[in-house]
């Protein structure tokens, strides 16, 4: 994340239907929400138990809400911002009401960040939770790493299809994490 | 899931991609409107003069004010469903103030002072109290739904701005209907039925723009 024209400069390779730049992107955003949310527990007093759910739930409003940017604007400011948005959500959930503020460690964007943590708890909770469809969408691909096409193959379904019931599964598990209340 | 496995469920899901936000909020104001006019078109219609009042400077004027009114609130309303807000909208707003204060004046040496007050309470006041909520309903609810899409920073704000953004579009319709145009009577009773829209459109804000 060090260079910022670059991020921006991915988005818009995404926004153009650049697979390999969207992947690209959303790995550096990750490792970075995750020394961002790895901080704000530790500063909340938070177990970083929590870390990878956090990093996932803003994936996943990134992408959902990756219209909201703004092309002539930079990419990083409109991803710290939901990025603080989400991690103060997830505190304000499990009753932490305090003031956390990410801006203080803006300057250490580039910073290396720890390696993921196996995979989160919560995250396969609520991939259980979805209906059975878009599951085994989701797990198609996710998991089993097959290719929309190769998922609808197997399911007896289209490719768009597939791609209208990923897309209804990614919102349902945005929702699933908003509503937690746990 | 790991990460690295939901970001190919991420990479594979393109739909919805590339539709700028402010085409989101655009269709959703030519929705909503177009509700607003099949309600304008059956129960109220055009003023019997329409024509004619094009001819005066008092209507033209009219309908500048809240065509910059509207153009002010559709630049609001897209800054305000950013998770960053850019304050650029703002600018807009200075040259509805510089022409309401330059029609104010001229009105005011215009009339005599004692018809002011007869300018200002107009004939249809309390129509135009009625209408402007009834015309804004369908794009308030347009619009709120369209901006559960987006990620505002503040979801009460963007919920007043999409109610400043649609009362702006009732107005805009209305101003089509009504014989008064005076900007006295504009410039108070048109402010005074956005209110009830914008805080209608705060309230939901709040509940339903929340990401």
């Amino acid at each position: 994340m060090s260079d910022p024209e670059d991020l921006a400069a991915l988005m818009r390779a995404a926004r153009k239907g650049d697979d390999e730049a969207y992947r690209r992107l959303l790995l550096l955003v990750a490792s970075w929400l995750r020394a961002v949310a790895s901080r704000g527990l530790a500063a909340a007093g938070r177990p970083n138990a929590d870390c990878e759910d956090i990093v996932q739930e803003t994936l996943l409003a990134m992408h959902l809400k990756r219209d909201t940017w703004d092309e002539t604007q930079p990419l990083q400011p409109w991803l710290r911002a939901i990025a603080r948005h989400k991690l103060v959500d997830h505190l304000r959930r499990r009753g932490f009401t305090d003031h956390v503020d990410i801006d203080d460690h803006s300057d250490t964007l580039a910073a290396p960040a720890s390696a993921e943590e196996g995979s989160a708890l919560d995250a396969r909770q609520m991939l259980a939770s979805l209906p059975e469809r878009q599951r085994r969408i989701v797990e198609g691909i996710s998991i089993e790493g097959q290719s929309a096409r190769d998922v609808g193959a197997r399911m007896g379904m289209s490719e768009g299809a597939v791609r209208v019931t990923l897309h209804r599964a990614l919102r349902a598990l945005a929702d699933a994490y908003r509503k937690d209340r746990t | 899931m790991k990460t690295e496995q939901l970001v190919a469920s991420l990479v594979a899901d393109r739909s919805g991609s590339a539709r700028p936000l402010g085409r989101t909020v655009g269709g959703a104001v030519l929705a909503g409107a177009l509700v607003s006019l099949v309600i304008f078109a059956v129960e109220f219609g055009p003023r019997v003069d329409l024509a004619a009042a094009f001819a005066t400077w008092r209507f033209d004027s009219k309908i500048m004010l809240v065509l910059s009114a509207l153009a002010a609130a559709l630049g609001a309303c897209i800054s305000m469903a950013r998770p960053v807000v850019i304050g650029r909208w703002r600018w807009s707003v200075l040259p509805i103030l510089f022409l309401a204060a330059a029609l104010l004046a001229v009105e005011l040496v215009a009339l005599p002072a004692g018809t002011w007050q007869s300018s200002l309470v107009g004939s249809n006041a309390l129509d135009c109290l009625m209408a402007i909520p009834l015309f804004a309903l369908a794009p308030l609810v347009a619009l709120l739904l369209a901006l559960r899409r987006a990620a505002p920073a503040s979801p009460t704000l963007a919920g007043a701005a999409a109610g400043g953004l649609a009362a702006a579009v009732a107005a805009t319709i209305y101003a089509f209907h009504c014989f008064d145009d005076s900007p006295l009577f504009v410039l108070t009773w048109y402010p005074l039925a956005a209110i009830p829209v914008i805080v209608a459109g705060a309230v939901a804000g709040h509940r339903l723009l929340r990401w």
